[in-house]
């Protein structure tokens, strides 16, 4: 793709988007402190968070991208991009959705009215969605816990932001991080009480609530002492979105025998079969295992993106603390991932699993990229992890950078890869049991991802499942 | 049941099979000999439908239907099962689940009521147990890690589960000992009756005793030279593949 045609992607956005509002909506592109007081203000923020976006803003000023992930793509001009971007004017009916979102929605088999809230399109009728968010609310609220936005929580629990925000992915921690830590303009907030288990799935979406929270999101999640929650983050559902360019940032605190689980199923826009048009994706997730006997479990389904770096991490801070990394990368039509994760353990008897299952087909590149350290102090610390690469099709890659870096002789680190192409005899023995060859191909994919699969929440798992049939759609024949 | 004519087969560039004629007779046991390379398994690879086999020349008229330009998973839901030489290993897909999806492919293609998973695996027990298989394979990958032994028993299993019309064994009892041969060989009994069509592929006489077959053919240099009874399996074990030689 040529630079000018990035450009004019990346300038679309300032001039389909904005245009047609009101004037207050409206933020010159580009990056500078007014930009920072404009969202600021919008978000209807406290002084001190503009102090820090401030602050993030002066570090990035000084960093520059990272060019090491095996990741091709023109250069981003970031004085470019409008960084506040007020909600696009929904359709009026479905009539007016591309097609090809509908048919993927048919056959993610996505009920017709939820495929009208998912555009955005206001429905008369009442949702049980509504009144199960309203008996959920009640529940959480009963039991201490807190589920809002990340600028409600500003405002609401400003000492709470102000303690763990930046705590475990410092402004200055890499330049996507810092760039997300001046403009960030929505996300989630979660605390869960000291002793409390979260009684229901946490899920940022109820489907209609993913509207526009894409781009520079921010989420902080607090597990205080012998609490547990789940957290599931984004939906099967293809997510289109004009900016090209997204950057969140992800903080989970696990306290002294507090449990996090944080699931994900990522399916924003890959681009077209050229990769042009696709989603810049350039994520910060981190967990501080703080605590004794604390915990912190990664689940991931990537399939959507032109571009994806991503590295969800544990920090092991807490003796006997436990870190975990399920995930399946699929890289199809000419998208690219490099993504994995960082173990670092610190407390003693801190262990860690990491399971990484790579697909690609058609030109999709996947680079699992995947660090495990081992303090000095990490006695008894034990690390297995496990990458496996699935081919299908002759002009994809995959691409495994192990790193280990043991500082303590006392410690135990595993790691097996393997990489495996889909061939012709084994595609041919199930077409000879009577399946059509993309079943077989799917029922191949499942149980190369099962290990990953068994550790979300039923009905993602099912989700998840079908949405890797309409990823490789297509990717044999 | 099946009625090749004047077949020609490419693999690559080569020509392997220079105009087979046989027929398969309904309810009969029929068996395929012939020195190695002569092409017998290119002539199952042929009905199946397999990727590497380009038909030049001829037809193969499988019910009635010239089946040449049919895909593979139609014929397999025609009736058209094959033993394979080598079963390929699969890893990460429970055999129960693959074999279910499979028998449940072919219920919906017939038309039939599908197998439920309670039904199913009450079905399988029953059939792995028969066939002396251990129970664990229920729960296994496909293949993975079986010994050559436990693959064949798996491929009578699917065989036994899915009931096809036309059987094809493409040497079903290589590397098995006396035990699995004959677990084997029940499995193939079982299902033997007055509709159903088997093609066993052998080098040797043993499995054929377990069997009694009906009707013996000898391939060789990519055509049918002899066709005849069990005497032929007694002429070939006592003088080998150059009495067929002289004769012709």
């Amino acid at each position: 793709m040529a630079q000018k045609e990035v450009d004019k992607i990346l300038s679309q956005e300032y001039q389909l988007g904005f245009t047609v509002d009101v004037e207050e909506d409206t933020v010159k592109a580009g990056l500078d402190v007014d930009v920072l007081s404009f969202i600021s203000r919008k978000k209807e923020e406290p002084p001190w968070m503009l102090e820090l976006r401030k602050k993030a803003l002066h570090k990035w000023e000084s960093m520059s991208e990272p060019h090491w992930p095996h990741l091709y793509y023109p250069p981003i001009d970031y004085q470019s991009i409008s960084y506040f971007s007020a909600p696009k004017k929904a359709p009026n009916s479905l009539d007016e959705v591309d097609q090809s979102i509908i048919d993927a929605y048919n056959k993610l088999g996505i009920p017709l009215e939820e495929q009208k809230k998912l555009q955005g399109i206001a429905v008369d009728a009442v949702f049980d969605s509504v009144s199960v968010k309203t008996t959920f609310s009640k529940e959480l609220k009963e039991k201490g816990i807190i589920f809002c936005s990340i600028s409600e929580a500003m405002r609401d629990y400003p000492d709470l932001v102000k303690e763990y925000m930046f705590s475990v992915v410092p402004m200055s921690d890499n330049f996507f991080a810092a760039l997300n830590s001046a403009v960030f303009t929505d996300g989630t907030f979660v605390y869960v009480p000291k002793g409390v288990r979260c009684p229901m799935e946490l899920s940022t979406y109820f489907r209609i609530n993913a509207k526009n929270t894409g781009q520079f999101e921010r989420t902080l999640i607090i597990a205080d002492e012998g609490s547990y929650v789940s957290y599931n983050e984004g939906c099967s559902a293809p997510q289109r979105d004009e900016n090209q360019l997204h950057a969140a940032v992800v903080e989970l605190i696990a306290k002294k025998d507090a449990e996090i689980k944080y699931s994900t199923i990522q399916n924003w826009y890959p681009g077209d079969d050229d990769g042009k048009g696709g989603i810049f994706n350039f994520v910060t997730k981190r967990g501080l295992c703080e605590g004794e006997n604390s915990k912190i479990s990664w689940t991931q389904v990537e399939t959507g993106s032109a571009l994806t770096w991503k590295y969800p991490s544990c920090i092991l801070k807490g003796d006997n603390s436990i870190g975990e990394f399920y995930s399946v990368a699929v890289t199809s039509k000419a998208q690219q991932a490099d993504t994995g994760t960082k173990m670092i353990h610190i407390g003693e008897n801190t262990r860690s699993t990491i399971v990484s299952k790579g697909i690609s087909a058609m030109r999709g590149q996947n680079s699992y990229r995947g660090l495990v350290k081992v303090s000095p102090k990490a006695s008894g610390a034990r690390n297995f992890s496990q990458c496996d690469s699935l081919l299908i099709g002759g002009e994809c890659g995959a691409h495994t950078f192990p790193y280990l870096d043991s500082k303590n002789a006392n410690a135990q680190v595993e790691h097996e890869a393997t990489t495996s192409k889909i061939s012709d005899e084994q595609l041919f023995y199930l077409r000879q049991r009577g399946m059509s060859e993309e079943d077989a191909v799917s029922m191949i994919v499942h149980g190369f991802c099962k290990e990953v699969f068994a550790q979300l929440p039923m009905e993602f798992a099912v989700e998840a499942k079908e949405l890797l049939n309409l990823t490789l759609e297509g990717s044999v024949g | 049941m099946i009625h090749i004519d004047n077949l020609h087969i490419n693999i690559g560039n080569k020509e392997i099979l220079k105009g087979v004629d046989l027929q398969l007779e309904k309810g009969k046991v029929h068996v395929l000999m012939g020195k190695n390379g002569s092409g017998k398994s290119t002539l199952t690879k042929a009905i199946v439908g397999h990727y590497d086999v380009d038909v030049t020349q001829g037809s193969i008229m499988y019910k009635g239907e010239n089946i040449v330009d049919v895909s593979p998973e139609e014929r397999a839901l025609k009736g058209i099962f094959l033993s394979f030489q080598n079963p390929v290993e699969i890893d990460g897909v429970n055999n129960a689940y693959f074999l279910r999806t499979a028998l449940n492919a072919k219920e919906r293609y017939l038309e039939k009521k599908e197998t439920n998973a309670a039904d199913f695996l009450k079905l399988m027990r029953k059939h792995v147990q028969e066939l002396g298989m251990s129970p664990d394979m229920i729960a296994r990958s496909l293949n993975a890690g079986f010994s050559g032994g436990e693959k064949k028993r798996n491929e009578i299993l699917q065989m036994e589960i899915l009931e096809p019309d036309l059987i094809l064994l493409d040497e079903i009892d290589s590397g098995l000992d006396i035990d699995a041969l004959k677990a084997v060989a029940e499995g193939i009994n079982r299902l033997k009756d007055s509709k159903r069509t088997f093609l066993i592929i052998t080098h040797y006489r043993r499995i054929l005793d377990y069997i009694a077959p009906d009707i013996v053919h000898v391939l060789q240099d990519g055509k049918i030279v002899k066709t005849g009874g069990f005497e032929l399996v007694d002429l070939l074990e006592s003088e080998g593949y150059d009495a067929i030689q002289k004769d012709l």
